[in-house]
């Protein structure tokens, strides 16, 4: 199935796309796709323990399962204000 | 009549008169209004400029929540928030916020509380332009269900 993945600030800068379609497995969460993208871009691995993430545009955990179609968002560290 | 949301994010200057209006009413004996502003330095760096980013739909449901999480703690207050995105020049506002109620020290306490709660858990980055580099600033993780960081927020809140 396919989702579509959202990146922000640094994390956006590192994969040189804001906006990313990625193949993923049946039953796979949103850690995942995640562990998937640090494959891809090994500087992602940096934000291991300080990335948020949301799916459809709601926070979620990192063991929600996502849906063909979903469109997961990774957050690194906010700083708005 | 224009009539200001109370909840927003966008590109056009911030304009906290019209913000200060939208949320006083007949009932109310104080307003408090903040303002964020863009300065000149930060982190021993002469910042040149600002560029906000967000996660939009996300950050507008943030904001619903910050005014939602006021409303329990202190009801009765009436609330406004609105955050600037794209490029923001030395002195300009990124953030406003108004909370009027019947009492100052509700308004005060309202108004502390959510802009705290912005800089913890709103899905919004700024990256600093520098004088000899740019770096996208990273403060919290966000995390609305940490009950730590709320009450945290309520603490600086009423201090």
């Amino acid at each position: 199935m396919r989702v579509t993945v959202r990146l922000f600030a640094r994390l956006r800068d590192v994969a040189g796309a804001s906006e990313l379609t990625r193949e993923v497995a049946p039953g796979a969460t949103v850690g995942a796709v995640w562990a998937q993208l640090t494959r891809e871009f090994p500087d992602f691995a940096a934000y291991e323990r300080s990335i948020s993430s949301a799916v459809n545009a709601d926070y979620a955990r990192m063991d929600r399962e996502v849906r063909d179609g979903d469109e997961i968002a990774f957050l690194p560290p906010v700083s708005g204000g | 009549m224009v009539t200001t949301p109370l909840l927003s994010i966008g590109v056009e200057p911030l304009r906290v008169d019209g913000l200060v209006s939208a949320v006083s009413g007949e009932g109310d004996g104080a307003v408090v209004s903040f303002l964020g502003l863009v300065r000149n330095h930060n982190a021993g760096r002469r910042v040149r400029y600002l560029e906000y980013e967000a996660y939009e739909p996300l950050a507008l449901k943030v904001f619903e929540r910050i005014a939602a999480e006021a409303r329990e703690r202190w009801p009765g207050v009436r609330f406004g928030l609105q955050h600037r995105i794209g490029r923001l020049e030395i002195g300009e506002a990124s953030v406003a916020i108004a909370a009027a109620s019947a009492h100052r020290a509700d308004a005060f306490a309202a108004c502390r509380y959510a802009i705290e709660r912005v800089k913890q858990i709103a899905p919004i980055w700024k990256h600093e332009f520098f004088e000899g580099g740019d770096v996208w600033i990273e403060g919290a993780t966000a995390d609305p269900e940490d009950r730590r960081a709320r009450a945290e927020a309520e603490r600086v809140a009423c201090a």
